[in-house]
C-alpha cells in the first residue's frame, strides 16, 4: 500500500496512471487523511461506491440512515477531532438533504468536505432524474463549493477544498461530480497537497501596534471582561489562552461553543454568556472597562440588546475573520489575525496582575445565582426530577472527563450550563443555527473523532424524534454512543416562551412520544426509562459502564423554566433570575 | 462623550463618522477570479440583507483571468463596509474597495433606435448630437441607431429629446467607474497574477487606513 501510493502521489508527472475519476477522489480522501466517511449511496453517485468497493480496507465508510444524519455525523467528527469531516451523498434529494447540516457547519465553523453525486454533464439542466442545482442551493451554506464536470479536475479540486475548509475561520466546502467525471479515465499524475490561493486569505497579517494598543488598554484597565468563542478551540490555542489568561488574570466567560476551551472549575473562569447563561458574566457585561473578545462573534444570543450592550466598555475583538470585527460591536482595538499567534504576542506585552474585588463581584453575582436558581435545579429535595440534577449526577460519574453532545432546547442550556468539562472539544453542540435533531448523529461522528473518549449525547424528546433513525447506523456499525434522552413530554424551550411571553397559551408544544426504551430494543440497544430520583445514578452507572451503546430515558418535570434569562430584546443586565 | 462625535454631522460625506449615517450611491468596485458561480455568491451578499443593486458591470478587467465588478447601491456606509468585507471574504475575490460619487469618475452608455425617416426630417440631427455628445452608429434608411456616454441624467435627457420622434427602442449599460485615487491599481494587480502575490498586496483595509491606495 506504501509503495502504490507513492507511486499514486508522484507530483512529477513522469509517471502517470489511467484512473477514473472515482479512484482520484479515493485517492484524494487518502492523500489529505481522510479516517471515516458517512454517506449514502444513490443513483448519481454509484461509480464513487463502485470504486469504494475495493477501498474498504482503507477508508471507512459508515452507511447512515439519511443523509442529514450522515452531514451531522461528519460535523461530530470534526468537532471532536479538529479535522475535516467527510460526507458522501447523491444528487437531488440527497443533496438537498445535506442543506441544513451545511448551514449548520456553516454558522459554526466546522470544516467539513461533502462529495455529493450529480447527472452526468450532458442532462444538466434538462430536469434529469435526481437533478437538482446543488451548487446554487448550497452557495449561501457553504464557504466554497464547486460543480467538476471532468476527471482531470479531481485532484486539484479535493486538494483545495481540504485547504478551503480547514484553514482560516474554517467551515463547510460541497464538490458536485458529475456523473461521466466518475467515470472517466485519465492520465493521473498524483496528488499534491493545496496550500496556496492567490484570492483567498486565510489569516489577515498579525500587526504589532495594534497588539501594543490592546496590551495598553488591557494593562490600565481596572475592571477587565475576557469573553471567548470557539475561535480559540479552532485555532488549538487552548494552551496560548490559558496562559493569557493566567497572566492577566481576568476573569473569563464563555459562548456556548467556546466551552470547554478551559476547564470549568478553572478559578477564571467565570461561567457562561448570553441569553441562558450565568447572572455574574452578563451583568457585568455592562460594568467592565475592558472587555477582550476572543474568537467570538457577539451573537444576537449573547449581546442581547446591542445599544444597551457593554457601551460603557473599550472593546478589543481578536479573530481571524476581518468581516466580524465591528459587524455587531463597535471596535476599539481590532485584533485581526489567527489567535494562536496574537494570543502569545498579547500575553508577552501584559502585565501579571489580579483583580480580586473585580472577581470577587463575578462570585457574588454566582452567589445570588446559586441560592435563587442553581441549588433547586441542581440539588431537588423532592418533586420530579429536574434536568440539571441529572446533568449534575452525570458530571460526579464522568468526572468532567466525558464528551458532552447536546440537541437544541432546554435540555441543551441545562447540559451547557452545568456540564463539567476538563477537556477542549468536550462540548459538541448546535450554537449558531439551532438545529434539532443534531445530537444523535453528531454523537456517532463524535465517536469517531474521539474513540477513546466516553460520548453521552443528552438529547430532548422533540429532537430525538428528529433524527431517531440514525439508532439503525448505531445498530449496525456498533458504535459505542451513551443516549440520554430528557423527556419532560414538551417542546420546552417554546413551551417556557409561551408560558413566558404569550400567556401560557402552549401552541402544539405538547408532544407525544414513542416507548423510546422499546425503540432502543427494536435497534438491538439496551434501554432503560426512569422517574425516581434514587434511580438516577444507579441508571447512569450503567449507561456508563455498559459495553456498546444505550439509551436512558429521564422522565423529569414538565413544566420547568431554564433560568437565569434574559428576555429578548431586553439588555444583557436585565437578566431574569426567575 | 460628545467629544468623541466630532464628524457627526451628516452634512461632511468625505470624511470621519458621519459617513455612516446618511444613505448616499456608493460604488463598489470588486477583484475576483474567472469563475462559475461566482456572481451568485456575490448578488446573494447584497439580496440576503434585502439590499437592491441599482447597477452591475462585470467584465474582464486588464489582467487575463482577473475580472472587475462594478456595483452601485444606495445604502450607508457602514452598511456598504459590511457588505464590501463580505464580499472580500470569499475566496474567489481578490479585493473589494467602495467609493462614493465623489471619489470616482463614472460613467455608463446609452444606445437610441429611431426611424430614419422621422428624425432626418424633422429634427437638427447635427445639434442634437453635439448638444447631447452623441453620435451616429448605425444609419440605415428604415433606422438610426444613436450613442451617448454619461451620467444618469445625461442619457435621461436624451431619451426625452428623442421620444417625440418615435424612439423605437432603448438601452443604457451599468456603470462603469474609475477610482480618483487609484495609484498603483495596475501594479498591484499585475502581483496578483502571481502565484504569491507579496504581501504588501495582500493587506487588509483596517491596516491600511492611513494610505490612499488599495483601502476598502
Amino acid at each position: 500500500m506504501e509503495i502504490e501510493q507513492q507511486a499514486l502521489s508522484n507530483p512529477t508527472g513522469v509517471e502517470t496512471i489511467d484512473i477514473s475519476g472515482s479512484v482520484a477522489l479515493l485517492e484524494a480522501l487518502i492523500a489529505e487523511g481522510t479516517e471515516v466517511i458517512f454517506g449514502y449511496p444513490g443513483g448519481a453517485i454509484m461509480p464513487i461506491y463502485d470504486a469504494l468497493y475495493d477501498y474498504k480496507e482503507k477508508l471507512n465508510h459508515i452507511l447512515v440512515r439519511h443523509e442529514q444524519g450522515g452531514i451531522h455525523a461528519g460535523q461530530g467528527f470534526a468537532r471532536t477531532s479538529g479535522k475535516v469531516g467527510v460526507v458522501f451523498a447523491t444528487s437531488g434529494p440527497g443533496a438537498t438533504n445535506l442543506v441544513t447540516g451545511l448551514a449548520d457547519a456553516m454558522i459554526d465553523s466546522t470544516p467539513l468536505v461533502c462529495i455529493t453525486g450529480q447527472v452526468f454533464a450532458h442532462l444538466l439542466g434538462t430536469d434529469a432524474f435526481q437533478e437538482t442545482d446543488v451548487i446554487n442551493i448550497t452557495t449561501p451554506v457553504t464557504k466554497w463549493n464547486y460543480q467538476i464536470t471532468d476527471a482531470t479536475e479531481i485532484p486539484e479540486v479535493l486538494s483545495k477544498a481540504f485547504y478551503i475548509a480547514r484553514s482560516g475561520r474554517p467551515g463547510p466546502v460541497l464538490i458536485d461530480i458529475t456523473k461521466n467525471a466518475q467515470i472517466q479515465k485519465f492520465d493521473y499524475s498524483g496528488y499534491t497537497p493545496c496550500n496556496h490561493i492567490r484570492s483567498y486569505r486565510p489569516k489577515p497579517l498579525v500587526r504589532n501596534e495594534y497588539i501594543d494598543k490592546a496590551a495598553a488598554l488591557i494593562n490600565q484597565a481596572k475592571k477587565p471582561f475576557v469573553l471567548w468563542g470557539q475561535g480559540v478551540i479552532l485555532g488549538e490555542a487552548e494552551l496560548e489562552f490559558k496562559a493569557f489568561v493566567e497572566k492577566s488574570g481576568i476573569p473569563s466567560a464563555w459562548t456556548i461553543l467556546g466551552a470547554g476551551a478551559i476547564p470549568t472549575d478553572h478559578p477564571l473562569n467565570v461561567g457562561m454568556l448570553g441569553m441562558h447563561g450565568n447572572y455574574g458574566p452578563n451583568v457585568l457585561t455592562n460594568e467592565c472597562d475592558v472587555m477582550i473578545a476572543i474568537g467570538m462573534r457577539f451573537d444576537d444570543r449573547v449581546t442581547g440588546r446591542l445599544d444597551k450592550y457593554a457601551k460603557q466598555a473599550k472593546i478589543i475583538h481578536l479573530d481571524i475573520d476581518p468581516s466580524e470585527i465591528d459587524k455587531n460591536v463597535q471596535t476599539t482595538v481590532p485584533v485581526w489575525g489567527d489567535c494562536k499567534e496574537t494570543l502569545p504576542a498579547l500575553t508577552k506585552r501584559i502585565q501579571q496582575k489580579t483583580y480580586p474585588e473585580w472577581l470577587q463581584k463575578f462570585r457574588d453575582f454566582e452567589q445570588k445565582e446559586i441560592e435563587a436558581v442553581i441549588n433547586d435545579e441542581l440539588h431537588p429535595a423532592s418533586g420530579e426530577l429536574t434536568m440539571g440534577e441529572v446533568i449534575s449526577q452525570l458530571n460526579e460519574l464522568t468526572h468532567g472527563e466525558a464528551i458532552i453532545v447536546t440537541d437544541v432546547g432546554q435540555h441543551q442550556m441545562v447540559a451547557c450550563r452545568y456540564a463539567k468539562l476538563n477537556k477542549t472539544r468536550s462540548n459538541v453542540t448546535s450554537g449558531g443555527l439551532g438545529t434539532m435533531g443534531f445530537a444523535l448523529p453528531a454523537a456517532i461522528g463524535a465517536k469517531f473523532g474521539a474513540p477513546e473518549r466516553t460520548v453521552v449525547a443528552v438529547i430532548g424528546d422533540g429532537g430525538f424524534q428528529m433524527t431517531l433513525q440514525e439508532l439503525g447506523t448505531i445498530m449496525q456499525s456498533d458504535i459505542d454512543v451513551k443516549i440520554l434522552i430528557l423527556n419532560n413530554k414538551f417542546l420546552g424551550m417554546v413551551r417556557q416562551w409561551q408560558e413566558l411571553f404569550n400567556q401560557h397559551r402552549y401552541s402544539f408544544v405538547d408532544i407525544e412520544s414513542p416507548d423510546f426504551v422499546a425503540l432502543a430494543a427494536a435497534y438491538r440497544i439496551k434501554g432503560k426509562s426512569i422517574s425516581e430520583r434514587g434511580e438516577i445514578s444507579s441508571s447512569l452507572k450503567e449507561m456508563l459502564e455498559h459495553k456498546g451503546s444505550f439509551l436512558l430515558e429521564v422522565m423529569v418535570t414538565k413544566e420547568n423554566n431554564v433560568f437565569p434569562m434574559v428576555p429578548q430584546g431586553c439588555s444583557v443586565s436585565e437578566i431574569r433570575l426567575k | 462623550m460628545d467629544s468623541n462625535k466630532i464628524n457627526s454631522a451628516p452634512a461632511s460625506l468625505s470624511s470621519g463618522e458621519g459617513r455612516g449615517e446618511a444613505k448616499q450611491e456608493f460604488t463598489i468596485t470588486v477583484y475576483t477570479e474567472n469563475q462559475i458561480g461566482l456572481l451568485n455568491r456575490i448578488a446573494i451578499i447584497f439580496t440576503r440583507r434585502k439590499i437592491n443593486i441599482h447597477s452591475l458591470n462585470t467584465s474582464p478587467s486588464e489582467i487575463e483571468s482577473i475580472h472587475r465588478f462594478n456595483i452601485v447601491v444606495h445604502e450607508t456606509e457602514d452598511v456598504v463596509r459590511k457588505l464590501s468585507r463580505q464580499i472580500e471574504k470569499q475566496v474567489e475575490v481578490l479585493k473589494v474597495y467602495f467609493n462614493t460619487n465623489e471619489d470616482i469618475i463614472w460613467q455608463e452608455m446609452a444606445l437610441y433606435k429611431v426611424p430614419t425617416d422621422i428624425i432626418a426630417e424633422k429634427a437638427s440631427v447635427e445639434r442634437l448630437l453635439r448638444e447631447n455628445g452623441a453620435r451616429a452608429v448605425v444609419i440605415r434608411k428604415d433606422y438610426t441607431v444613436f450613442e451617448t456616454t454619461g451620467h444618469r441624467e445625461e442619457t435621461d435627457a436624451l431619451i426625452k429629446i428623442l421620444q417625440p420622434f418615435g424612439l423605437i427602442e432603448f438601452v443604457r449599460s451599468a456603470r462603469v467607474a474609475i477610482i480618483k485615487n487609484s495609484d498603483g491599481f495596475n501594479r498591484k494587480l499585475r502581483e496578483f497574477e502571481k502565484a504569491e502575490p507579496g504581501e504588501e498586496v495582500v493587506e487588509n483595509e483596517y491596516l491600511n487606513k492611513g494610505q490612499r491606495i488599495f483601502t476598502m
